[in-house]
């Protein structure tokens, strides 16, 4: 309503606001928000009576029972959204729709994901409307008819609030070609939106997807006419959605599923790079595209992208040669021939889940109870896991993977306990508790989450009830959550520092609102300390800082025992007071200076006959899919291996006495999944850098001539513990040379990612019960974003800057700093104040450019992303500022144009004093 | 004068309390409610609230008096079931478009005299569209799920026909309130779309407010809090929010989540806590404000007020602890990503 709009725009202060993103947001029980990094959402097919005979007889028949059982499957199957078509001659469509939808709405399992109602008749459409309480979409209405009817649909269908899949028609009929696809959108766009009044975020496009490979010539470019529009539409209008049914483009070889699956993965594979985000496809029978067998994946591509003109044939060939597929590779089977039970084990102890599903049907049918073989053979396997762990004879990357294998035994089992639960209640009225419910969550603005995976791998090994609720939970989220789960323990994990005081948050609301459970700390910023000092005071029924995943187990098992509870507690209490104690006496014991003072003390402070390098390029410049082989040599391997928790130096780990053979393991899995990665381009490279004239106009402030056109001020922070004589007081800004000098100066910014792509890998990894590909990968991006920020940077040095033209330096050279200059990161030692990064991201325009966004506590999305500065000076040096005096915040607020409260807020970490 | 969006903009808006609590306090019988228009009617009408306002309109506008006087910026017209559907009970379905007409009307002659002492504090009223009595997600008949007792159709010719009688009574906006079922609610939106548009003037502002029937934190139909937000998304409402079923210390989690998503004013008027054994409110004015300014001194809330058991003290209670502190934000709706 426009009222609402102007008052608000007038009334309220301008700092406070929120945004809110124009998402398409759909919804069943449950929301579905579709943010730019939901990649591609999987619309469910199978209830669809033109495209399942099954499902078309079960309606005809009235089997409406078994036909929502097709339903469920779809769900199950990862479907995100149900299609539901009753088109049949035979049908009375309106009926069958009313029908079908009012008895999926007693199906909470089903209707919590939101419907796309698909017709070619509007009154059926019309009739599923009429059905809906959740916010659906309409599949669909077009120009087909001529504009009045199509604004009249479109009216209708925005009276119900339900999004439009508009298809790609016009009074001539559909668009083929790449130019018709876009103009047919573009002009069904302005009409909707300037007619109709339609928000554009509630439009998705179908540019039509047509068959291929069919042998007739015209055909060829069908692909990639979907392609090239799908990525113009994009461009011309950002807002909207692209769909399409993907099944058509593989129409001419139907009956060979191996091929038709293939190809669907290939044609995915490539519209969804170009911005098509979501599909209906068959939820339960896609590839992942590096799983094609390597010809058949290239013949697709071929076809697909029309780049070579036998590709049909090639592909037709190929096709007759499939019959029955899968490489056998001679394996150790002789453990095969044991009992079950010793089948079980070794496959939990040794990782192996080819035969794991089988093998726990055998058993379940051995036992009386489903949870026996829980509690039987598999707790006894990860007993022996656990102990072999435990004494340092296992390491994390198997631990790991023997979860993955109970992850698929228990995924096996499940129905068959949920079923005897059912039983059970029914029979006693009563309930079944279970060991111990344990909450993770890594806190609201932040993003990663490697190590709280581990915990609940390693946890949920250890017999315990996890629920991980993911990243960027707030806290009435989790603590909603645990009352209604009635959890024993809450777990919260953070990287980057503002999330410190999340936690004390979560502390605090959980005091507010009288919790008991205890609280555990973790992730790589925390420390005993932050959490003696800061969390431990603010909630009295226990919060203990967990140093890693491996410690997480006995903790927990202390705090789950009642005999063992209190005097754990007590002894953490007791620990945590002595830090608490010796942390306020040690921080009197430092000396510091005025600011005025440390200002009178910079690192340079005689710029006489320097002449700064000036740079080759100046202004912005931005990389796309860079080669991951090229950035793979520059990885650092050592914390790759700390992620995993073995700690030692690299290569000397490989051949370590106790850790070496799994190190090497696991050095061959990383190897092997980063050649996948680098092949089969899994992740997509994006960097942005830029390189201006700079100068320091006043002692901490840096002032550049942004790409955009105007000036920033850079805000930086000085140390101000009182150092010994010689020392400096040091400030980034020491390093540019000041205004006075009359010296021209520049500096630079950098954001780079590799994390683009990752989440559709990670979803499928999740699907497949695969925490260990799955943390793998991640711990994988993380090394390669840190190996692209190195890459880039030498390149800066010798090309775009060309300040170290001559520079040779080994790979170790550069792991240990050895290069000239620096690239220090916002809210990392040398500049710990984060909101500066908006400064770099806006000069970088890194959003636009690299696809990284910043959350609410400037953590970066996704989480392998670097950025920093370019300080070029021979004598820049990291450095780390210490803590800071309270004429420092209010000198800094005055400079951020911040209360004094808002600079504290941010600086928190590095005060000296207390609040 | 000013508009009910620039009040909201200034300050934290009342909302009045139960009208139901007051009908109650009346102890009228079944010839007060008949009076003498209804006197041979075939069918009991005691406990028809909203009948009253053909009946006994005195007693109708003198409670909405004492809500003005406890300091309500928007009271509610007393036609939360006047609908042919709702009134088809005692048989009335012939008077509901009738009701709906006087029911504004007094409330407008109330308001407009408490503006009239005080034009800087300008009073507005809220066509009250309650839930009904059938709804269209749920089947009234366990073995039978795909049943329904009513059609999408008749629930949107019966809003359409409350929503003509309120306008035409001259509400300054509606209120679609105790939503259980986000369908039924859906209709009401489409009534209200399709009556502005066949009357061809501009929409009048709509308030949304669901209702949480209990720990689950979802609608009685199932939906989640975002996920019935987005439901109703369409209408643009002036505000969101959540009414009845639960005490306002049990709706805070759900008030903070939904002032974090809503693009539009949040509004909560939660019930005067939890009914004890005898299905009676106890929490006292004192005990209801002091929840209520918690929620606005977290920045929660745009318009605040009371439902079931609230009464004009509980709603002064509010007024007087509100009075000082700001309304919340509200957030910028972007049109590009960001």
């Amino acid at each position: 309503m426009s009222e609402t709009l102007t008052t608000e725009d007038t009334l309220r202060d301008q700092d406070d606001k929120k945004v809110i993103q124009p998402f398409l947001r759909l919804s069943g029980l449950e929301p579905l928000v579709v943010r730019p990094e939901t990649n591609f959402l999987n619309i469910g097919e199978r209830t669809n009576v033109t495209g399942s005979k099954k499902f078309a007889r079960l309606i005809r028949e009235g089997l409406y029972e078994e036909a929502l059982s097709v339903a469920r499957q779809q769900v199950e199957n990862g479907a995100q959204i149900l299609d539901v078509n009753m088109d049949d001659a035979l049908l009375d469509g309106e009926v069958a729709m009313t029908t079908f939808l009012n008895l999926l709405a007693s199906e909470p399992d089903i209707s919590r994901i939101p419907v796309m109602i698909d017709s070619s008749k509007f009154s059926i459409i019309e009739a599923g409307l009429k059905c809906l309480q959740g916010k659906c979409i309409v599949n669909s209405i077009s120009l087909k008819e001529g504009e009045e009817k199509f604004i009249e649909h479109a009216m209708i269908c925005k009276s119900f609030g339900a999004a439009v899949v508009v298809m790609a028609f016009d009074e001539q009929g559909q668009a083929d070609t790449e130019e018709k696809k876009v103009s047919f959108c573009h002009r069904a766009y302005k009409i909707l939106t300037e007619k109709v009044g339609y928000d554009p975020q509630d439009i998705i496009f179908d540019p039509n997807i047509f068959a291929i490979a069919t042998g007739i010539e015209e055909h060829n470019n069908y692909a990639v006419d979907f392609i090239n529009a799908t990525r113009r539409i994009k461009q011309l209008m950002p807002l909207t959605s692209i769909s399409g049914g993907v099944s058509n483009i593989s129409f001419s070889f139907r009956g060979n599923d191996v091929v038709r699956e293939a190809m669907h993965s290939a044609f995915l594979y490539h519209a969804i790079k170009e911005g098509m985000n979501m599909g209906i496809v068959n939820a339960g029978m896609l590839q992942i595209y590096d799983e094609i067998e390597p010809t058949l994946r290239e013949l697709c591509d071929d076809a697909i992208l029309n780049r070579r003109e036998d590709a049909t044939e090639r592909l037709i060939n190929y096709a007759e040669t499939v019959k029955a597929k899968g490489k056998v590779i001679e394996k150790d089977e002789t453990w095969r021939l044991g009992t079950v039970q010793a089948r079980l084990s070794h496959a939990l102890v040794n990782g192996i889940t080819d035969y794991i599903e089988a093998d726990t049907e055998e058993a379940r049918q051995l036992y009386p109870r489903p949870l026996d073989v829980i509690e039987g053979p598999l707790m006894d396997g990860m007993n022996i896991v656990g102990d072999l762990f435990g004494s340092g004879k296992m390491f994390l990357p198997q631990v790991v993977k023997s979860a993955r294998v109970m992850k698929k035994s228990v995924a096996v089992l499940t129905p068959f306990i949920e079923e005897e639960k059912l039983r059970l209640v029914e029979q006693n009225g009563g309930k079944v508790k279970a060991a111990g419910k344990i909450l993770l969550a890594t806190v609201k603005g932040d993003v990663h989450d490697i190590g709280k995976n581990i915990v609940g791998v390693v946890l949920g090994c250890n017999g315990y009830d996890i629920i991980d609720m993911g990243v960027m939970v707030p806290a009435d989220k989790i603590l909603q959550t645990a009352r209604l789960e009635n959890v024993d323990i809450i777990g919260l994990s953070g990287l980057i520092t503002p999330s410190l005081d999340e936690m004390v948050h979560v502390a605090r609301e959980m005091k507010r609102q009288n919790f008991n459970v205890p609280l555990l700390i973790g992730g790589a910023t925390t420390s005993r300390t932050h959490t003696a000092v800061k969390i431990a005071p603010e909630y009295e029924h226990g919060v203990v800082h967990v140093l890693d995943a491996s410690r997480s187990v006995t903790v927990t098992g202390s705090l789950l025992n009642k005999a063992l509870k209190k005097n754990f507690l007590g002894e953490v209490t007791t620990e945590y007071d002595k830090l608490n104690e010796s942390f306020k006496n040690k921080k009197s014991t430092k000396q510091f200076l005025s600011i005025a003072d440390a200002r009178k003390n910079k690192a340079i402070t005689d710029w006489t006959g320097f002449v700064p390098v000036k740079p080759k390029e100046l202004g912005v410049q931005v990389f796309h899919a860079y080669d991951l082989a090229e950035i793979a040599q520059y990885i650092d391997w050592q914390p790759f291996f700390i992620s995993w928790e073995l700690h030692g130096k690299f290569p000397q780990i490989l051949t370590d006495e106790i850790v070496g053979v799994e190190a090497t393991r696991l050095y061959n899995d990383a190897k092997d999944m980063l050649k996948r990665i680098i092949e089969e381009k899994w992740l997509t490279a994006n960097a942005v850098i830029g390189l201006f004239p700079a100068s320091r106009t006043a002692d901490d402030t840096i002032t550049v001539e942004s790409p955009k056109g105007g000036k920033v001020n850079l805000e930086s922070i000085r140390q101000q513990v009182k150092k010994a004589p010689g020392q400096p007081n040091y400030s980034l800004a020491d390093f540019i040379a000041p205004a006075e000098s009359g010296i021209q100066d520049y500096m630079g910014g950098f954001a780079v990612t590799t994390g683009n792509d990752i989440e559709i890998w990670l979803e499928r990894f999740k699907q497949d019960h695969d925490d260990y590909s799955s943390i793998m990968l991640k711990a994988l991006a993380d090394r390669l974003v840190e190996a692209f920020a190195e890459l880039m940077h030498e390149r800066v040095r010798k090309e775009w800057w060309g300040y170290a033209t001559e520079e040779h330096l080994s790979k170790e050279d550069l792991i240990k700093e050895e290069y000239l200059g620096i690239r220090p990161a916002p809210g990392y030692p040398a500049c710990p104040e984060h909101t500066e990064k908006y400064k770099l991201f806006d000069m970088l325009d890194a959003t636009e450019n690299t696809g990284i966004s910043l959350t609410e506590s400037l953590a970066m999305m996704p989480a392998s992303s670097v950025s920093g500065w370019y300080f070029a000076n021979p004598a820049a040096k990291y450095f780390g500022i210490g803590k800071i005096e309270k004429d420092q915040v209010i000198d800094y607020a005055e400079r951020k144009g911040w209360t004094v409260e808002e600079a504290e807020k941010w600086l928190r970490p590095v005060l000296e004093y207390d609040m | 004068m000013k508009s009910l969006s620039q009040c909201a903009a200034e300050r934290i808006l009342i909302i009045d309390g139960a009208m139901g609590t007051m009908i109650q306090r009346y102890k009228l019988e079944e010839e007060d409610y008949r009076g003498e228009r209804f006197k041979n009617h075939h069918s009991d009408v005691k406990g028809n609230n909203d009948l009253l306002c053909l009946t006994q309109p005195q007693i109708i506008e003198d409670i909405h008096k004492e809500y003005l006087e406890a300091g309500a910026d928007i009271i509610e017209t007393n036609t939360f079931s006047s609908t042919t559907i709702a009134m088809a009970d005692y048989d009335m379905q012939h008077l509901a478009f009738e009701m709906n007409v006087a029911a504004a009307r007094i409330a407008k002659k109330a308001a407009a005299e408490y503006t009239l002492k005080n034009p800087d504090k300008p009073r507005f009223v809220a066509g009250a569209i309650g839930p009904m009595n059938k709804t269209l997600s749920l089947s009234p008949d366990v073995n039978n799920p795909g049943f329904r007792s009513v059609y999408f159709d008749e629930v949107v010719a019966a809003y359409y026909d409350q929503i003509k009688g309120l306008h035409e009574g001259g509400v300054d906006v509606l209120l679609i309130e105790t939503i259980f079922d986000t369908l039924n609610s859906k209709a009401a939106i489409y009534a209200i779309k399709k009556y502005f548009r066949d009357i061809n003037q501009p929409e009048l502002p709509v308030m949304i407010s669901g209702t949480i029937t209990d720990a689950s934190g979802r609608t009685l139909s199932g939906q989640t809090l975002e996920a019935f937000y987005i439901s109703v998304m369409h209408i643009k409402p002036f505000s969101v929010g959540l009414n009845c079923a639960l005490g306002g210390a049990q709706m805070r989690p759900h008030i903070e989540e939904l002032s974090q998503i809503a693009a539009c004013n949040v509004s909560c008027y939660p019930n005067a806590g939890l009914p004890n054994a005898f299905g009676e409110y106890d929490e006292t004015p004192d005990e209801t404000a002091h929840i209520i300014e918690d929620f606005a001194k977290e920045g929660f809330v745009n318009i605040v007020g009371g439902c079931c058991g609230t009464t004009p003290d509980h709603i002064r209670h509010i007024a007087e602890h509100v009075k000082s502190l700001k309304p919340r934000p509200l957030p910028v709706l972007a049109t590009e990503l960001v």
